[in-house]
């Protein structure tokens, strides 16, 4: 049973949880305010025979302090919130050296095209595999996501990569794992009947056993 | 109390020749009744919709498991009575739809709209009276439509109440042959009752406030209704766009969300989220606006902070157009868009932050009655905070990426919907029954159902918080399949009783609701004490209301106010010796028009 | 049912009240509908500009498949009948229930409500008519909601010529024209009952007077919408 976050196991997952953290801290504290608050007036100022309520029409200090604290706050999430955006998603967030690789999504399962031993993608020697994504450690890699058929989301929640794969358009969803292991890809937009069965796994390799991996293909080998 | 001289209830009835059933209940064109039916018919939805939930967590909770009862279901839906994949989602696009649409936006606008303004503002009845029993009998066909859904060949539609294209727009794509181009009917039908709807309720307000009902003297609820009207007035016509486009690409062969021949696919997305946000703030503001109303009163202080609380309502209607890109952050959008998305949703929450602030004004230094509709009403704070600051985690656009179209989404727009506006209506349905029925529900049934709702409302949704975080997917018929979902079995059985417990306590309320309409106390004039103008008619208010509007001396919350005297309460009607006559009283009566 | 003051001036915000909008209550709600119909041809005007403009392909040239001069005429015909309109509402508010009533030393008789509100209805329905016309000679011609059926004159035609029939974007540009102008054509056909209904119940037994033409007034504000998106639709679809 897992309470938290899941492991972080890409460079996303740093930024991503802090962030978490930090919008946790700040609306529990909220929260706390709030809820509190609620019962401890519903408590104190509860009716008492021949007690009155006061009265007031309220306070413009008031409004304007919680008004105000509120805004700073929330401009403060949104400047920091950008900053990790436009590094994630932005339209120059692609590293240059990342390695694509293709996954075209279709009901129901992911289609991975490699570039293959020329490390060059869209050549002949590149080769397809169903369902499985090869990376390797500590190297940034771009997936080019296209849709055969409806919208399906390419989600690998240890990496906290998210990002829609949209027929008609071809989205760069770039990510660098930081732990070798085997993790799951989902898909995170009801895609039809077999949305739930779209499982498909992620292999974070050393560099080594990507090469032996990617020559083992390459020599036709098995899935 | 000084006397109301002009406001003479019901004498306006002496006026009318007895009408016949059908003229009285079922074809009526009194905002009261209209109100009131769509109050059972928004009821009955209600339990519909808890009825699919209840066999999506079913699934949920014991996967691949004969649910009870479901051998009656066709082979279609359930294999020896097991939840069939095609069939569960059809249970999450259709418990979303009948929620949003026939269950939660009627009950706030089509019965609170309705029966409300013309009682509050002090008016006979709606601008419009004929108009109001069109939109009532829209409402109702395009339910019926909905519905029948289920009964078409291939069964009901099941891309998700957003109904993402391609997936709706290709029946070969997504199985359902008609059941999508059944919702979209349905949708647009439903579209003209709730813009017909609007017209009237927007119409009212402006042009029909009794004299001395100043904008500024008009309760919240009022206030919320109004500007959500304006919402609903503006937003349903791109959703009837939308599903007419949608219906087209799904029948004559029109491509427009399809990229097949030049469609897009994030056209339907935009459009649909255009209106979808205004729409859960339609979703929102009224129940915002009632629950006002009921802590004020339960506080026995005026509202604190009523003019912020205004702005504070027009303000949200107001940048909830703006933020409709922040459901469509990972759609592949531009990243630009994004941010601006994000900063406008970031500043969305401000607004709501000072409607919280300023209930908890209200409560502060009060002489707080915890009545039914008061413990709800608090309840709803609670809750709509939940949800309000869940949804900071979203507006994150990189805290988006991880919890985007998991159980954190579907914990915070319950929080919202259930923990605020269904809680608003557990407020606002007691509260009000007196007015409607002549009679009281039952206050101790009712505690009981708060409590226990209040209990197993928070063990359903509050862990879907924590499913989410670890990352499981929305709308999963079988989440085991996943390796990293396998271990959340148990919380996810844990939610599943708990939904059973809390849809088994609604039965409290739905007793309470229909027992009390012949057994119940026997309602008196006023009997929570309330300043509003509905609570000088008797109980259940006559038809036409008050023979001449009444005069309007203060605005609607001067409880404990030192003029009242010993009395904690002082209605706006009342007339007391240093208070003058409203300039408009002295113009003349029209012919009502019939 | 009428209370004493039936024959009051109803061109006035309803009374007592709040001051409001300053208007009738007709006049309002039809003002607040047209908001709401603004916002649906909105969604399907600004659906046809995003697709249009996102397609590289080229669209179809003006004039290519549809029939600019005759669809010229008939958008003078739908302003003749907004002035037509506007002549009815006059004459209301002047009193003149009539049909024609001679003008001495004039050769042009005086036309009251009931020739202005006709000549209106049939301007109205001679637009339908002829846009009716035109989708038929469309369709027969090939143009389809799903783009050139096969086979037809303009499959042909634009083979020939892709770049000129838009042979790309023929789907989108028959799906978008036969929605834009569909709907706009039922709103005005919507517009022709409620004027007919109107002219049979109310003009015709001349219900209407100075002291209340709501029904005039308010069928116009609706008439005068429907023209004006027309002159919107007929630049962005026929000349653009």
């Amino acid at each position: 049973m897992h309470w938290w976050l899941p492991t972080a196991a890409s460079t996303f997952a740093g930024p991503i949880d802090g962030l978490f953290l930090a919008i946790l801290i700040i609306t529990g504290i909220a929260l706390v305010i709030v809820e509190v608050g609620l019962v401890w007036f519903s408590v104190k100022y509860r009716a008492r025979p021949g007690r009155k309520a006061f009265y007031t029409h309220g306070s413009t200090r008031a409004e304007v302090i919680w008004t105000a604290i509120p805004a700073v706050t929330v401009v403060a999430l949104g400047l920091v919130s950008n900053h990790y955006w436009v590094q994630i998603k932005g339209r120059n967030s692609v590293p240059p050296n990342a390695y694509a690789i293709g996954v075209h999504v279709k009901q129901f399962e992911w289609q991975i095209t490699y570039p293959g031993p020329d490390g060059q993608l869209g050549t002949g020697d590149d080769f397809t595999v169903r369902n499985q994504l090869h990376v390797t450690v500590n190297q940034p890699t771009v997936v080019r996501l296209t849709s055969e058929d409806v919208i399906h989301s390419f989600f690998i929640p240890q990496f906290r990569l998210k990002q829609d794969a949209v027929p008609g358009l071809t989205i760069n969803a770039w990510f660098q794992a930081t732990k070798t292991g085997e993790y799951e890809i989902g898909c995170a937009e009801l895609c039809g009947m077999g949305h739930y069965k779209m499982r498909a796994r992620v292999f974070v390799h050393t560099p080594e056993e990507f090469t032996a991996w990617m020559a083992q293909q390459a020599a036709g080998g098995s899935e | 109390m000084t006397s109301v001289a002009h406001a003479k209830p019901g004498a306006h009835d002496a006026h009318h020749a007895p009408m016949s059933f059908w003229r009285k209940y079922i074809f009526s064109t009194d905002h009261k009744i209209i109100g009131i039916q769509f109050l059972f018919v928004s009821l009955f939805f209600l339990l519909l919709g808890g009825l699919l939930a209840m066999q999506i967590r079913w699934q949920l909770g014991f996967p691949g498991k004969p649910m009870p009862g479901g051998g009656i279901l066709p082979e279609a839906m359930t294999s020896g009575g097991v939840i069939l994949p095609e069939y569960y989602i059809q249970l999450v696009t259709m418990h979303g739809t009948f929620m949003v649409f026939f269950a939660i936006m009627p009950l706030l606008m089509g019965v609170y709209a309705n029966f409300l303004i013309p009682l509050k503002i002090g008016t006979h009845d709606m601008a419009f009276p004929r108009l109001n029993m069109w939109s009532f009998w829209l409402a109702f066909t395009a339910g019926l439509i909905m519905v029948a859904g289920f009964f078409v060949p291939d069964g009901a539609a099941r891309a998700g109440w957003t109904m993402y294209a391609p997936l709706s727009a290709r029946p070969d794509l997504s199985g359902a042959t008609y059941g999508q181009l059944v919702w979209c009917v349905s949708i647009v039908v439903l579209g003209l009752s709730s813009v017909l709807g609007s017209v009237n309720y927007i119409t009212t307000v402006i042009n029909h406030r009794a004299p001395g009902m100043t904008w500024f003297r008009m309760p919240l609820s009022v206030w919320a209704i109004f500007i959500t009207a304006i919402l609903a007035v503006l937003a349903l016509p791109v959703l009837q766009g939308a599903a007419i486009l949608l219906l087209f690409d799904q029948t004559i062969g029109t491509h427009f969300f399809d990229p097949i021949a030049g469609g897009q696919a994030l056209l339907w997305q935009h459009l649909f989220w255009f209106f979808g946000h205004p729409e859960v703030y339609i979703l929102i503001l009224p129940a915002m606006g009632m629950v006002s109303d009921i802590i004020a009163n339960g506080s026995r202080k005026p509202i604190f902070g009523y003019h912020s609380m205004v702005f504070a309502i027009v303000g949200i209607a107001f940048l909830g157009w703006i933020v409709w890109g922040h459901h469509m952050f990972m759609s592949g959008m531009n990243p630009t868009l994004g941010s601006t998305f994000m900063v406008s949703t970031l500043l969305i929450s401000v607004p709501s932050a000072i409607k919280v602030f300023n209930w908890l004004g209200t409560m502060w230094r009060g002489n707080l009655k915890f009545t039914v509709p008061m413990l709800n009403a608090v309840a709803f704070v609670s809750m709509f905070t939940i949800g309000g600051l869940s949804g900071v985690f979203m507006a994150a656009t990189p805290v988006d990426m991880h919890i985007h179209d998991t159980y954190f989404i579907v914990a915070h727009l319950h929080y919202v919907l259930f923990g605020g506006s269904l809680f608003a209506l557990f407020a606002a349905i007691p509260y009000w029954y007196p007015k409607m029925f002549g009679r009281m529900m039952s206050e101790a049934i009712g505690k009981w159902h708060f409590w226990l709702t209040f209990i197993t409302y928070n063990l359903v949704f509050f862990p879907m918080h924590i499913l989410g975080m670890n990352g499981e997917m929305r709308r999963l018929y079988d989440p085991s399949q996943y390796e990293f979902l396998k271990p959340q079995q148990g919380l996810r059985e844990f939610i599943t009783i708990a939904a059973f417990s809390l849809f088994a306590v609604q039965f409290l309320f739905l007793f309470n609701f229909l027992w009390s309409l012949k057994r119940g106390k026997k309602a008196e004039l006023n009997p929570w004490q309330d300043n509003g103008l509905e609570w000088s008619l008797p109980s259940p208010a006559p038809h036409g209301n008050w023979d001449r509007p009444p005069n309007v001396y203060r605005g609607p919350y001067e409880f404990s106010a030192p003029e009242a005297g010993n009395a904690d309460f002082l209605p706006q009607h009342v007339k007391l010796p240093t208070d003058r006559d409203p300039a408009a009283a002295t113009a003349p009566a029209p012919a009502p028009a019939h | 049912m009428t209370h004493a003051t039936a024959t009051a001036n109803m061109m006035h915000p309803p009374a007592p009240a709040e001051p409001g909008s300053g208007v009738y209550s007709n006049k309002l709600g039809m003002w607040i509908f047209l908001a709401s119909d603004v916002m649906f041809f909105t969604a399907l005007i600004g659906s046809y500009i995003i697709l249009r403009f996102g397609m590289r392909e080229p669209w179809a040239a003006p004039g290519a498949v549809l029939n600019v001069p005759l669809t010229g005429i008939n958008t003078f015909l739908l302003i003749c009948s907004s002035v037509s309109m506007v002549k009815a509402y006059a004459a209301i508010v002047d009193g003149k229930k009539y049909f024609l009533r001679p003008v001495p030393g004039k050769l042009l008789r005086d036309g009251g409500l009931k020739f202005w509100m006709l000549v209106t209805i049939i301007c109205g329905a001679m637009f339908v008519g002829v846009q009716v016309v035109e989708y038929f000679k469309l369709v027969q011609h090939g143009l389809t909601p799903a783009g050139f059926r096969e086979g037809s004159h303009f499959a042909e035609v634009a083979l020939a010529d892709p770049a000129k029939y838009g042979a790309a974007t023929a789907g989108l540009f028959g799906s978008t024209f036969f929605t834009m102008t569909g709907f706009h054509g039922f709103h005005v056909t919507c517009g022709v009952v409620s004027m007919l209904y109107l002219y049979f119940t109310k003009v015709l037994p001349e219900k209407y007077s100075p002291q209340d033409y709501r029904g005039i007034e308010t069928i116009g504000l609706y008439w005068h919408f429907v023209d004006l998106v027309w002159i919107i639709l007929f630049t962005i679809v026929y000349l653009i």
